[in-house]
């Protein structure tokens, strides 16, 4: 599991309320995703590009349980790395596929528009333009399995537990 | 090497069999006790149907966030929720009517956390249940599913910070004040655990407690958890005559941190809007901002002595013209209770607004929702910007008291002066 992509940063303590605002709660995802840092970054979604990487700083996704980790799967973006990652946000991250792993020092490693290569099964972060790495720790492998497996849903789907999305 | 509260909760719950020894750094899978779905898990086009569960008794079902519906695609989220809790003849339903609530306080009310328990609720304040020696935390929708249908979870173990509570909190300071001190002084504790002790603990109502336990998600706290005393014994033993096991740290256990928080030197403070990690002041560094809405509810502050501190602050007052105040329970036992105390004909009187039992204003979902460029000042849980209606509002924290004191004066205001 590597992506290599440019970077956009964020500040401390980004919380879900930002990511996935209360107005769109009942939108569909797709439509869910135009909400994205709407209140502290205006027209940002449309910037992005597929497979960008969010740098983030310390308790990132601090705040609720909403699936705002899946917004940011969905606008598009490989991945998340960040100075700390809040343990309810970094749960949903996990469990709708959106890898994400906290690297202290990341923050000042980069600035916006580097672009950077991180590698989740050796935990691994370079900064391929400043040509700097950051060592990780690597995710446990039940939980790099569970991002493997695309998320709990499909995983219980597979099982027969759980049924598709209601017509 | 000894272990904290939560490690040793940890180790006894594990599936492998009562692991003898858990560390910070290790990933456990541990038996759940309890799984609490809430009504935003029923979102109609988003539900997953499930097949089949691990066992109907362990699950609760409640509808809290916005009852009664407030519009169609909310009663359909309600009529789904109503499906689920059919399909597996689920006891514990929490609907619209006379047990309706907020999860957390449903929990206190019902005793459905015991100690050394594990609870798992799709709502990020589920640590409130941390107050019962008990470990309990907020989790996605994918991870309330997953342990339904397997009956267990997975948990990073973090380090754990310890906070020694002493003395007596003076009139008109409340526990929201002593999170606000906390968060205000500390930060955010990502990743780690929080245990609570101390001389001070003994002159705490559960209650008290429990806003302490519940504001601890907004220290982004794994796990937040009281030590067991008498008290809370008691308030289990009245509710419920299930078995259980305290759970006390052992005497060398490894903190990140032991930190002392003197109750008595405590004053009223408020968090500045729009986060609530170092983001606290004295009540003053913030008097005098007028305001439009004052709100008192939520799972932190929904409780019947908070009512009884707004009645207290409100008695033969009236709120301040051009002021909103709405003051919402935790549950509709809260409610009732009040009502019998003559509570709700106070702050009634003084021309608040007291609605049902629902999350309603704290998440900005429905009943006192915010427009452009508001001012509320809030006891309820967050004041992320956006959080109550609109994202150009501005949001207050403050504790019961000195959002009643400010919905009196119609600025911002020292609860002292209505109080000592
Ligand atoms: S009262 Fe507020 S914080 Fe508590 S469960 Fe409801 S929305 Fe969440």
């Amino acid at each position: 599991m590597k992506f290599k992509a440019r970077v956009w940063k964020f500040p401390d303590n980004i919380n879900t309320d930002l990511i996935l605002p209360s107005a769109s709660f009942y939108l569909t995802q797709e439509e869910q995703v135009r909400f994205v840092f709407q209140a502290n970054r205006p027209g940002w979604v449309d910037q992005v590009a597929k497979g960008d990487i969010l740098i983030g700083g310390k308790n990132f996704g601090m705040g609720s349980s909403r699936p705002a980790a899946r917004s940011l799967r969905n606008l598009g973006l490989g991945c998340l790395v960040a100075e700390s990652i809040n343990g309810l946000f970094f749960r949903n991250c996990v469990n709708f596929a959106f890898p994400a792993m906290a690297c202290p020092g990341v923050d000042k490693a980069f600035a916006e528009g580097d672009v950077a290569e991180a590698d989740f099964a050796n935990g691994v972060v370079k900064n391929v333009t400043q040509g700097t790495t950051l060592q990780a720790a690597t995710l446990p492998q039940k939980l790099l399995d569970l991002l493997d497996a695309g998320g709990v849903y499909p995983l219980l789907e597979r099982e027969g537990i759980i049924a598709p999305l209601r017509k | 090497m000894g272990m904290t509260m939560t490690e040793k909760m940890l180790a006894r719950r594990s599936t492998t069999g009562g692991q003898n020894v858990v560390r910070p750094g290790d990933l456990v899978t541990v038996h759940v006790d309890t799984v609490i779905f809430v009504d935003t898990n029923f979102v109609a086009s988003r539900w997953r149907d499930l097949n089949r569960i691990d066992n109907p008794d362990r699950i609760i079902v409640v509808l809290d966030h916005r009852v009664p519906a407030a519009t169609p695609r909310c009663a359909a989220m309600h009529k789904t929720a109503r499906e689920f809790v059919k399909q597996f003849d689920i006891k514990r339903f929490h609907d619209v009517g006379y047990t309706q609530g907020i999860s957390h306080q449903l929990v206190a009310d019902h005793a459905y956390a015991l100690p050394g328990s594990i609870t798992l609720c799709s709502d990020s304040h589920t640590g409130s249940a941390g107050v019962f020696n008990c470990l309990a935390r907020g989790v996605g929708s994918p991870d309330v599913v997953y342990a339904t249908a397997k009956g267990e979870t997975w948990f990073c173990v973090g380090e754990t910070v310890r906070y020694e509570l002493e003395g007596m909190l003076p009139p008109a300071v409340t526990m929201k004040d002593a999170f606000l001190q906390i968060a205000g002084q500390y930060g955010e504790h990502t990743n780690q655990n929080v245990e609570y002790g101390g001389s001070g603990v003994a002159g705490l109502s559960i209650s008290a407690r429990k806003t302490l336990t519940t504001m601890s998600t907004e220290l982004s706290a794994e796990f937040a958890v009281f030590e067991p005393d008498q008290t809370m014994i008691d308030w289990l033993r009245a509710r419920t005559d299930a078995p259980f096991e305290c759970v006390m740290p052992d005497a060398d256990a490894q903190y990140a941190a032991v930190r002392k928080v003197n109750l008595a030197t405590l004053e009223p403070l408020v968090a500045f809007p729009d986060s609530m990690v170092r983001n606290s002041q004295p009540v003053a560094a913030a008097a005098g901002t007028t305001i439009d809405q004052a709100f008192v509810g939520s799972c932190a502050n929904g409780t019947l002595e908070d009512f009884e501190l707004v009645a207290a602050v409100l008695n033969g007052r009236r709120v301040h013209a051009g002021v909103r105040f709405v003051v919402t329970p935790g549950s509709q036992t809260v409610y009732r209770e009040a009502n019998r105390r003559g509570y709700i004909a106070t702050i009634t009187e003084a021309g608040a607004v007291v609605t049902n039992a629902t999350c309603g204003a704290c998440c900005g979902g429905h009943m006192g929702v915010l427009g452009a460029g508001e001012t509320c000042i809030t006891a309820s849980t967050r004041n992320f910007k956006g959080r109550m209606g609109d994202p150009s509002a501005h949001i207050y924290m403050g504790s019961p008291a000195t959002v009643a004191a400010s919905a009196i004066k119609g600025v911002i205001a020292d609860p002292r002066e209505f109080l000592n």
